[in-house]
């Protein structure tokens, strides 16, 4: 656990943003959660509740204008790095007023605007197109840099160990961050991966660093590090950051997947909440009052209701939209 | 542009054409970059001397990390820069499938159409002679049914340099192949910058009685065979569509209202092979038009093999198209 001293290396204002976008987070994915048993969302979701700091710290310690990657359990870097909790609603509604405008869903909701180089159904999809966009920063001698996310599964995918040496080689300004969550799907990760993750990356010469995870300000200072090597030309960065899916895999696998988690396994994390113990640090530090907190607390539940309530007055596109936006430069669509 | 320059006759290789056209974007845009393995080297000749002219960064040699350089493109190309990819042979398509398939085809569609991804991915493809099963696929049919591709197979080497010049100037992932038995060919080619839009044919031979799609390097067969039913007095056209995403249908069936007659010559596997799908379409477009059953000419759906006289079996042969020709006459 990062002492109260950490605070001395962020401002008041930064911390109080960090708090605010991990309850955006926290209360969005708890409304789909409820969306989702109500059968309002057209297929399914991945949630991010307990992982909010990874995303948070990672990305506040990022320029507006870097880039990320990010999965299949994607809302959380989505709002980290910006994303209006409205145009994400209208997604997951498959409304018009969506980000991709209905065409990509819980698991591909994306904005170029914002950095978001992509979110990905597929696991490990996103490293090496984040890997990519490293790349021709670096080949076009701009300093922006990326953030690929993925869980601990993906860190089993070839593309990981791929991606990770060509980055080493090329000294690509990309940071590695895997969220490890402590489940591959619903096997315990511990049972399907050899070693540390973290310590995946010294054979390829790339400096890696294990953080908790739920220390939203720990978090923050290790990927500031990796993206001062970044920037400086001098390459990747492999962090793991250690937490717990608070949800399953994906909402209604109650239906299949069984008690896989064993209760005081979850009851333990839950007690290790990251939004509660950030919040009280920054009480602590005289930063905040608990009235404050509830305040900031209230407002985002009220903007993530209002969120539910333009996605649904949203229209659903177009039917013939469907066969629009295969290719650039072809604005009568596919025949 | 489609027609042949008057201002010189010089005749170069198929694959120096590729070159020419990747010389030419590299110099036209400096955010062209030509990235793959050994691409300094080359080992299939398209990419050979470049390194010398444009240095190691925008030549640059990868890993054997297919999956992970071809999906890098489309970060890279999200971004800015116009990655070609140099994949060697054809078959390294499926180590990178995900990446390609799922990602740089989809990522603009998923988004609604935020980003433009202009990426192209060549490789040598096809039997080449005892090059055995991994290094004689042409994957293009699969490839054909992944929406949010576009693919260009030249015959020529006059189609393989404005194509070449098309696919890296267009805005979308393109995948150019090069049959490899088509790049030791010779044929006339411009010293200037020429394009060959994609999306149309070619007819590479009027005839009157019977029309033969060929496609990438069944294309000079179906000439050769031209040539030898000219002398039993039968006439064949051959339809070279050049770019099979987007298909030039309207050209074939063009051909088809003047002949009637329909045989398609793919360099690939039979079932679902580009040759399934244009006598499908033509079928349901103009089956009034036809006279008679349209006829395919493919690989038998096996493996390519290793021994000659196995592959010889298998692949496309002149008289396989011969006897195609004569099924639909008779």
């Amino acid at each position: 656990m990062a002492t109260q001293k950490d605070l001395d290396h962020i401002t008041k204002d930064d911390a109080l943003d960090m708090l605010r976008r991990m309850i955006r987070i926290r209360r969005f994915e708890e409304k789909l959660s409820v969306l989702f048993k109500r059968g309002k969302l057209p297929g399914f979701v991945h949630l991010y509740t307990g992982e909010e700091a990874i995303a948070v710290g990672a990305c506040s310690a990022l320029r507006d204008d870097d880039r990320i990657t990010s999965t299949h359990r994607g809302h959380g870097h989505l709002i980290a790095k910006g994303a209006l909790v409205n145009r994400m609603m209208a997604e997951l509604f498959g409304r018009v007023d969506g980000y991709c405008r209905g065409k990509g869903g819980s698991m591909h909701i994306v904005s170029f605007e914002l950095g978001i180089i992509g979110t990905n159904g597929i696991v490990g999809g996103g490293i090496p197109i984040g890997t990519g966009s490293a790349w021709a920063d670096s080949h076009l001698g701009r300093d922006n840099v990326t953030i690929v996310f993925f869980g601990d599964g993906a860190s089993n995918q070839g593309v990981f160990f791929e991606s990770m040496n060509i980055a080493s080689v090329w000294k690509l300004p990309v940071i590695f961050v895997c969220e490890n969550n402590g489940y591959t799907e619903w096997t315990p990760t511990a049972e399907l991966t050899a070693g540390n993750i973290v310590d995946r990356s010294a054979p390829m010469g790339i400096p890696g660093e294990a953080v908790d995870g739920n220390d939203v300000v720990a978090m923050r200072l290790a990927v500031e590090r990796a993206v001062s090597r970044a920037r400086a030309g001098d390459g990747p960065t492999l962090i793991e950051a250690q937490s717990y899916r608070w949800n399953g895999h994906n909402e209604g696998e109650e239906a299949f997947a069984g008690a896989y988690r064993p209760d005081a396994e979850q009851a333990e994390w839950r007690e290790r909440d990251p939004i509660v113990a950030f919040g009280e640090r920054l009480v602590s530090a005289g930063w905040m009052t608990r009235d404050e907190w509830d305040a900031v607390d209230a407002d985002e539940l009220g903007s993530v209701d209002a969120a539910v309530e333009f996605a649904e007055q949203s229209p659903f596109p177009d039917a013939d939209e469907a066969l629009l936006h295969l290719f650039a430069g072809d604005s009568e669509g596919v025949r | 542009m489609n027609a042949q320059s008057t201002t010189t006759d010089r005749s170069i290789y198929f694959i120096e054409a590729m070159r020419e056209g990747l010389r030419g974007m590299l110099t036209e845009d400096e955010n062209v970059v030509v990235i793959g393995e050994d691409v300094g080297r080359s080992v299939i000749g398209a990419t050979r001397g470049l390194v010398d002219d444009f240095g190691p960064m925008r030549v640059r040699n990868t890993p054997i990390s297919e999956a992970t350089f071809v999906g890098m493109c489309v970060g890279a190309a999200a971004v800015g820069l116009r990655p070609v990819v140099d994949l060697m042979v054809g078959s390294f398509f499926y180590v990178a499938m995900d990446q390609l398939a799922d990602q740089a085809a989809k990522l603009r569609y998923m988004s609604g159409g935020q980003v433009t991804l202009p990426i192209v991915y060549f490789t040598a493809s096809g039997p080449s002679g005892s090059a055995a099963a991994q290094h004689s696929e042409n994957p293009h049919p699969m490839l054909m049914n992944v929406a949010g591709l576009k693919i260009v197979m030249p015959s020529t080497p006059y189609d393989a340099k404005g194509l070449m010049v098309s696919a890296v100037r267009d805005n979308n992932p393109v995948v150019y192949f090069q049959d490899f038995v088509l790049g030791g060919t010779r044929g006339v080619v411009p010293e200037e910058l020429y394009s060959i839009p994609l999306g149309v044919g070619d007819i590479k031979r009027h005839g009157t009685d019977v029309t033969v799609v060929a496609i990438g390097a069944a294309v000079p067969k179906a000439l050769r065979v031209a040539e030898v039913m000219e002398k039993e007095g039968v006439s064949v056209e051959v339809v070279d569509p050049r770019t099979l995403v987007p298909m030039d249908y309207d050209l074939i069936l063009e051909s088809v209202t003047r002949t009637g007659k329909l045989v398609v010559v793919d360099n690939a596997r039979l079932t679902c092979s580009a040759a399934s799908e244009i006598v499908a379409t033509i079928t349901e477009r103009g089956f009034d038009l036809l006279t008679s059953a349209p006829q395919r000419v493919a690989w038998a759906d096996v493996p390519v093999p290793f021994s000659p006289p196995l592959e010889e079996r298998v692949v496309i042969s002149d008289s396989d198209i011969v006897s195609a020709i004569r099924a639909v006459l008779a």
